[in-house]
């Protein structure tokens, strides 16, 4: 499933990327810890977090994921958008937990590991 | 731990000086400075600090008033409410003669909502430094909670707890070998006081020659793996 697709059926709001959200999602990964999500994120997965901070899109980049949702509408910080823009990494927010968001893009056929 | 007890197992451990740094609290300070004032002890005041991101931040300061300063930020930034004594214990205010003054109800178990940056840079300008707490540990470290320390963050310096001396911690955290590494014990009861003590090279003990040592200015250095 195209990532534009997820957006559009889970109403998330895109903050960043927007012209980079016609990519496959295929995985995806609930985690607040960085050093675990560089551990065990997947290659073109959607990374759902409450952490806003700037390191985040290091760690996007690095893992070469589809995008990130922030969830309970977390805000990103400043700095993290300037970077996530530069990097034309799709962040994302929904209003949803991680629990309930992930329940529902599994339903769209979106796999943990 | 109370001042007295901390000051006596200070001097009894030879230590020239030790740093207060309870969690997002500098309230035990003033105490435990005042109980080390007839003594050769040096007591560094400052606290631990979880940002909102949940990693843990000292900030140490040269006087009590900038730690109480910082404290005044942290307090108005902690966001979860109160202590549940039953679940979290005590969380006891004593004078310097190990009296019990009062006990502080905030949560000081929680996080602020301050962003490490922020907090970094607080603590700067109230003239103190940023030392990255235990960045080895799997729990509120910079390291574990944001994947790596961000290239831009003013630390004077990067913690290691007692698990590892700082030869591993060298050999482990290659990438940061620029900053000053420091090991604490990072007490929490007074059998660990002193377990993992740093080796300064100083012209004195206080709180500016400590800046001059963990920037390794004017010949002033942490001494690691004896030499």
């Amino acid at each position: 499933m195209k990532l534009s697709e997820v957006v559009q059926k889970l109403s998330l709001q895109v903050v960043t990327g927007e012209n980079n959200l016609e990519v496959d999602v295929t995985k995806g990964y609930c985690s607040d810890m960085l050093s675990d999500v560089i551990g065990n994120a997947e290659e073109g997965g959607l990374w759902l977090t409450i952490q806003k901070h700037q390191n985040i899109v290091a760690v996007g980049v690095m893992k070469a994921l589809a995008g990130i949702i922030l969830v309970k509408d977390r805000q990103p910080d400043e700095n993290t958008i300037t970077k996530a823009r530069e990097e034309n990494l799709p962040i994302m927010i929904s209003p949803l937990g991680s629990f309930e968001l992930a329940g529902r893009l599994k339903a769209l056929g979106i796999e943990g590991d | 731990m109370t001042p007295q007890k901390i000051v006596a197992q200070a001097q009894r451990l030879k230590l020239g000086m030790i740093a207060i740094t309870d969690h997002n609290s500098a309230e035990n300070v003033g105490a435990v400075i005042k109980a080390a004032a007839t003594t050769d002890l040096v007591v560094i005041p400052g606290l631990e600090i979880t940002t909102a991101e949940e990693t843990h931040i000292l900030g140490l300061f040269g006087s009590l008033a900038s730690a109480l300063a910082m404290q005044e930020l942290v307090y108005e930034h902690l966001t979860l409410g109160d202590n549940d004594e039953e679940l979290f214990g005590l969380q006891v205010v004593a004078n310097e003669l190990d009296e019990v003054e009062g006990m502080c109800t905030r949560l000081l178990i929680g996080a602020t909502d301050l962003s490490v940056d922020l907090v970094v840079d607080a603590i700067r300008e109230l003239g103190g430094i940023a030392v990255a707490a235990h960045i080895d540990r799997e729990s509120y470290s910079l390291i574990s909670q944001l994947g790596f320390i961000p290239p831009n963050l003013k630390l004077a310096a990067v913690d290691i707890s007692r698990q590892l001396t700082l030869r591993e911690a060298r050999a482990r955290f290659v990438e940061y070998q620029d900053y000053a590494f420091l090991s604490t014990s990072d007490a929490h009861d007074l059998s660990q006081l002193g377990s993992n003590p740093v080796q300064l090279l100083m012209a004195g003990e206080d709180f500016d020659e400590l800046v001059l040592a963990l920037a390794g200015r004017d010949g002033r250095r942490v001494i690691e793996n004896g030499d």
